[in-house]
């Protein structure tokens, strides 16, 4: 099979409206004819600052695990939640589907991002051809599931604004909530940072120089 | 379309964004996909009404994120306490208790990126519609696609469920007006980004565009003959 990609064609499609284009001049910086977004071979830097993004989240999921995230306050004293004691305490009251949605949302897919994100760039920066279409569905993967990590940060914010009986009890957010929602933004930002193209790249060599 | 001397447009090739596998485009039928031949992401749609449906969805949706945001998400009661919370709410207790950046991201997520999705949805498409092209449509159709991942409507709404049923042990639940307006809006949002299909997106900008011009040329026109 004789394949062809826009780059070895010295095309360039538009990462915003996908319009295809053939520019004549090289070098400066080139916009899309049709929606004038900046267009690139590949993103820029997309190694790079994929690798910041992510060693930045890396660092930042042991304080968004460790600290507490809810702090509870009620007539029979405090109490501090981590992710994973709240994950327990739902466990052991017998709420086990809300403890597995936690469990999944706020445990798993952090961790299981900051996983494929590392085996995707360690993998395209050795230049393996090894299953490209299994990383792309994996990198496809993350794209759509990290979003969906937020919701340990809604719950906070939801029981913050509704536990508020002062004699009772009171719900305050943990300086945890912080570092995770950090966690979360920044590796929305390194699965947008990293380009998928590069996992194709090193199956185009063999054939140029063949 | 303007015709930028740098460029040459090659209408009749795709490249696919996930891969930048170069492809020839195909006619599609009614409501078939094209997706890419070695990476297998969507290249184009055929929708009917793409652009229709896309407006309908949006208007839907502008209505719902106002009664989203206006009404109480949801109330609280035990032992003759009362409390209740609506999204900013939510917002402002996060930021008087010192978590201002949490509540940014709240914000941010649940508010102010929907609402500049569905603004500039309704921007770029009504006029469209109406045959003209906005002002500034290129920025607002960039700006729609770095906001949208951002958007976080359904995400919001799991975790408003997930805490109902953590307080349902503790206390008296009463869902409110915005939290059912939530849950459709979540669907409306869906629905408005799945219907929407750049391919005929564009193709209609370039119509108006020519009827535009054709128009402004005849009104020019019968100036010049007065």
């Amino acid at each position: 099979m004789t394949t062809t990609t826009a780059a070895e064609a010295g095309m360039l499609g538009c990462h915003a409206c996908g319009l295809l284009s053939r520019p004549s001049a090289a070098g400066h910086t080139l916009e899309c004819a049709r929606c004038g977004a900046s267009l690139h071979v590949r993103k820029p830097y997309s190694i790079s600052r994929t690798w910041a993004f992510l060693m930045a989240a890396a660092i930042l999921y042991i304080p968004a695990n460790v600290l507490p995230v809810m702090e509870t306050g009620s007539l029979f004293g405090a109490q501090k939640d981590t992710i994973l004691s709240g994950v327990v305490y739902l466990w052991t009251s017998g709420s086990w589907p809300l403890a597995a949605i936690i469990f999944v949302a706020s445990i798993m897919v952090p961790g299981g991002k900051l996983l494929a994100l590392t085996v995707l760039l360690v993998s395209v920066q050795r230049r393996s051809s090894w299953n490209p279409l299994e990383r792309t569905k994996l990198y496809r993967m993350v794209e759509l599931v990290g979003r969906w990590s937020m919701v340990d940060i809604y719950v906070v914010a939801i029981l913050t604004a509704l536990v508020q009986f002062k004699a009772l009890a009171t719900i305050k957010a943990g300086p945890g909530a912080i570092a995770f929602g950090a966690v979360v933004v920044l590796t929305m930002f390194a699965a947008e940072s990293f380009d998928p193209r590069l996992i194709w790249d090193p199956l185009e060599e063999p054939q140029r120089h063949g | 379309m303007s015709n930028s001397p740098r460029f040459n447009i090659m209408s009749s090739l795709i490249a696919c964004r996930e891969c930048d596998l170069l492809q020839r485009e195909i006619v599609l039928p009614p409501g078939g996909t094209a997706c890419c031949s070695r990476c297998g992401a969507v290249l184009h749609r055929s929708k009917p009404d793409s652009l229709d449906r896309t407006l309908a969805f949006t208007v839907g949706a502008a209505v719902l994120f106002i009664l989203a945001n206006v009404f109480p998400v949801v109330g609280l009661e035990a032992q003759g306490n009362r409390t209740s919370t609506t999204l900013f709410g939510t917002v402002r207790t996060l930021h008087d208790q010192g978590m201002t950046s949490v509540a940014v991201l709240v914000f941010v997520t649940t508010i102010l990126m929907p609402m500049l999705d569905i603004g500039a949805m309704l921007y770029m498409l009504l006029p469209i519609r109406l045959g003209v092209v906005p002002k500034g449509l290129p920025a607002v159709f960039r700006l729609v696609q770095t906001v949208r991942p951002w958007g976080m409507v359904e995400v919001f709404m799991l975790g408003t469920l997930v805490s109902l049923a953590k307080l349902s042990h503790i206390a008296a639940v009463r869902p409110g007006i915005a939290l059912w307006s939530f849950g459709m809006l979540m669907f409306l949002v869906a629905a408005a980004a799945v219907s929407f299909e750049a391919h005929d997106f564009w193709a209609q900008v370039a119509a108006a565009g020519r009827r535009g011009r054709r128009f402004h040329a005849k009104t020019a026109g019968m100036e010049t003959a007065r």
